[in-house]
Parts: C-alpha cells; structure tokens; sequence
C-alpha cells in the first residue's frame, strides 16, 4: 500500500515554517504562523517545539536513573514447597540457562535488557543528531523514531506477565509468586522513556535537511508551489 | 501561491501539513481505499475507508465487551497436585499489593481496562452522531483530541500478549488450560488492530469541522 513517489522531489517540499505558517500536529489542518490554538481540534500549535530537547533529556535521564534500581530488586519472589527464591531479571535469566532453557533466558535477556538499553541509546542518538549535522539520512532517522515509539509501549509486557504470573500463581503451600520492587520501578522506566520519546519534535530532524539543502541551493529557486501528495491505492 | 508571499487564513484551508515533518501540500482528497502518503517522510496522511465508521462503531463494542467480560469474569486457570487457581483481568491488575507497589497497581489497572474502555466509548460518542449524519455530539472534538492523547497509553492489547507469554512461563510449575480465554484474547488483539488500522484520523476531524460551522 505504500510505494511513495519520492525520487528527486525531496528539494521541493517545503514545510509549514518555511511558507509562514504551522501545522497542527494532532489534526494536520496548516494555519497562518501566528495560530496559538488549532481552530479544528482545539491543539495547541508551536511551529517548533523549543522546549522538545530539553524534556526528552530530563525524561530520558529520569527514566535511565529508574532502569538501575529496576535490575538491582527482585522482580519475582518464588516460593516453592523447597525453595524460597529472589531474582532480578538478569539473575532470573541466568537461573533459566544453568537449568538448561537457553531459548526463554535468551528472550528475557532480549526482551528486558536489550531492546530497554538500545531504546535509550536511540532517543540519545536522535536528540543528539538533531542538535548537530548528522550522517544518518532524515529518513532513517525518522524510521528510528518511530519503532522507538512503537517498541516503547511493549516494553510494559513484562509487567503485565509479573502481574499474571502473581496472580495465578497463589497455589497455597505449593508454590506462590508475588511480584518484587524491580517492576515498580521496571514500569516507571517504561513510562518515562515512552514520555521522552513523546517529547521529542520528529520536525527537527527535516529541519536539519531543510537548512543543508538550502546552503546547497541558494542560488536555484525552484518548487515555490507545494505539490500534492501521492495517492498510491 | 509562492514562497515569498504566505497564504491568508483561508487560503491554509486547502493545505495539509505532515505532522511528523512539517512538509505541505496542496490537499486532494483521496477516494475511498486509496491512501495519501507524505512524499517525504511516509507518513499516512489521509486514508478514507468505504463505511470505515459503521465497522469502528461495531469493533469498539466487541472490544468493550471482551474487556468488560474479561474485567468481571475469571477466566485463566491453571491446576497443579489438585489445587486449581482462576483469575480476571482485574485481580491481575490488582496484585500489586506490596508497599509502595499498590501504585502499579492502579497504573495497571489504568492501562489495562480503564484507558481502553474510556477510548471505546470516546470513539463511539464521537462517531455514533457522524456516521447517522446528525450534528456531532457535545465537546466531540474535545473527546476525540482526548481519545487520541491517549492512544499510547492504551496497553489492552499488550497485556493480551502478555498473557500468552506468562502461561507459557508457567508450564512446568503447573497446568494451564488455553481455554476460551486464549482464543477471546487472540479476537482482542486483531480487533484492536483493526480498529486501529480503520480509523482514518484526518477524515473524523475534517467531518466534525465542516459538520460545526
Ligand atoms: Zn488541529
Ligand atoms: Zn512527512
């Protein structure tokens, strides 16, 4: 369903701010510059969102300072008719490989270290990219940001599997499990990393290409009207 | 219209603007089924569904109902040595008990049963009114600005997956029965995801404001 046309049409486009004027971004309706509220929805519009860089460091750095305390608590307490156990997500990974299940210690690993870390490490990079000129093209970058938003939300799965497993898992003297202070604070680095993610003005990104083009191009003066969007059935 | 002169107030009525990176163009509606995609960046625009809003009215009630039904009624049950445990979505979501923990708890509950109803019945306030050609309901924009504000923070379908995940975590600790409540949790998710893929932003807010002038 896709299929863009975007072959050589790139120096063309022209954004909002460029052409005096602003794009409400919940709604999409284009007004003068000067709009403070979208007439449509109701949005409060900002050509660029000044403060965008500034939340998404505060908001990334909160949500990094949560991601350590989530890895030093337990995430599980497991109380068998032998054993009473304790483990962090890493621990409780490395339990599952010395017990032979490489495959479920891999996912968690995955799914709890990796994908947490390497979101950071993405916002980080975005911020950065947009704040100096940058080799990574506005498209891939803009690629970027949206699977950091998409992942991010599913990040929350393993609470909700804590949150199960608790719950089921109240077998008497047979075995209980009850869910430990990691995934208090597991959930607040997921929230806070989804709020910087939010914070951040994808905008910027195209800015940066805008201004690189237009030192390219000072003397062509091209594409004055704003061409039409590809309709692809 | 040039650069050099930017367009008055009426004149934007006839642009759309990417949200995602600020290109603009010229509008031209696409025809039902088609999709109008931003040249530069990809980002779905405009995709107008033939009686796109009946279907999200009939979708955004089997969604209410499997949550509802899932909220009340337990449904996940696992045995072991005789003793057999079952549990809802909201004793799920209530587990956090510990402490400070009682805090996930209601973000839990939240994000699980709460902000997924509220935007079912937001949509339906909304659409119902526009898909019956009367005037749009009271504060409709208000509710759909909110509808969509909160859209990541609607995690029904997560915990739906999440569910899955965890009985398969279980196995070898007791029995677990995929009974009726994995399949209902199977019909979530693709409703869900459905009704997402349906809804056709730009085409509700650009009937609510031709509907109120
Ligand atoms: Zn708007
Ligand atoms: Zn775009």
């Amino acid at each position: 369903m896709v299929g863009m046309e975007r072959a050589g049409q790139n120096s063309d486009i022209k954004s909002a701010r460029s052409l005096g004027m602003v794009t409400c971004r919940r709604c999409s309706r284009v007004w003068a510059a000067d709009t403070p509220v979208c007439g449509r929805c109701g949005h409060h519009i900002r050509s660029r969102d000044d403060t965008s860089l500034q939340r998404v460091w505060a908001l990334w750095f909160v949500g990094l300072m949560c991601y350590v305390p989530a890895n030093l608590y337990p995430m599980l307490r497991t109380q068998t008719l032998v054993n009473k156990d304790e483990s962090t997500i890493i621990g409780g990974a490395v339990d599952l490989a010395h017990h032979g299940s490489w495959g479920i210690a891999a996912i968690i690993l995955f799914a709890s270290v990796l994908i947490p870390v390497t979101k950071f490490l993405a916002v980080a990079f975005l911020a950065i990219s947009v704040a100096r000129p940058s080799r990574v093209s506005p498209h891939h970058r803009q690629v970027l940001f949206e699977i950091v938003e998409y992942i991010g939300r599913w990040s929350m799965i393993d609470i909700f599997v804590v949150a199960i497993m608790a719950s089921l898992v109240q077998l008497n003297t047979l075995a209980t499990i009850s869910p430990g202070l990691a995934s208090l604070f597991f959930a607040l680095s997921v929230i806070f990393t989804m709020l910087s993610a939010q914070a951040f003005d994808s905008r910027l990104i195209w800015d940066a290409q805008a201004r690189a083009s237009a030192t390219r191009n000072v003397t062509s003066n091209t594409g004055t009207d704003p061409i039409k969007a590809t309709h692809t059935p | 219209m040039t650069a050099n002169s930017p367009p008055t107030t009426q004149d934007t009525s006839a642009l759309i603007g990417c949200p995602q990176c600020d290109a603009v163009y010229t509008l031209n509606e696409p025809k039902f089924g088609e999709t109008a995609n931003c040249v530069r960046c990809g980002t779905r625009l405009i995709s107008p569904r033939r009686k796109a809003g009946l279907q999200i009215i009939a979708l955004s009630l089997s969604i209410a109902i499997l949550i509802i039904a899932a909220t009340v009624f337990p449904f996940l049950t696992i045995s072991a040595a005789g003793r057999t445990n079952s549990v809802s979505i909201l004793q799920a979501a209530l587990v956090f008990t510990d402490g400070i923990l009682v805090f996930l708890s209601l973000a839990t509950a939240a994000l699980i049963i709460f902000i997924p109803l509220l935007r079912v019945l937001l949509s339906l306030y909304v659409l119902i009114p526009l898909v019956t050609d009367r005037p749009p309901a009271q504060g409709a924009t208000r509710a759909f600005r909110l509808s969509e504000a909160l859209r990541p923070w609607s995690m029904a379908e997560i915990f739906a997956i999440g569910c899955a995940v965890a009985l398969v975590k279980i196995t070898d600790l007791a029995d677990v029965q995929f009974g009726p409540a994995f399949w209902m949790f199977t019909a979530l998710v693709l409703l869900i995801v459905l009704q997402d893929r349906l809804l056709c932003r730009w085409s509700v807010w650009n009937a609510l404001d031709k509907t109120q002038i």
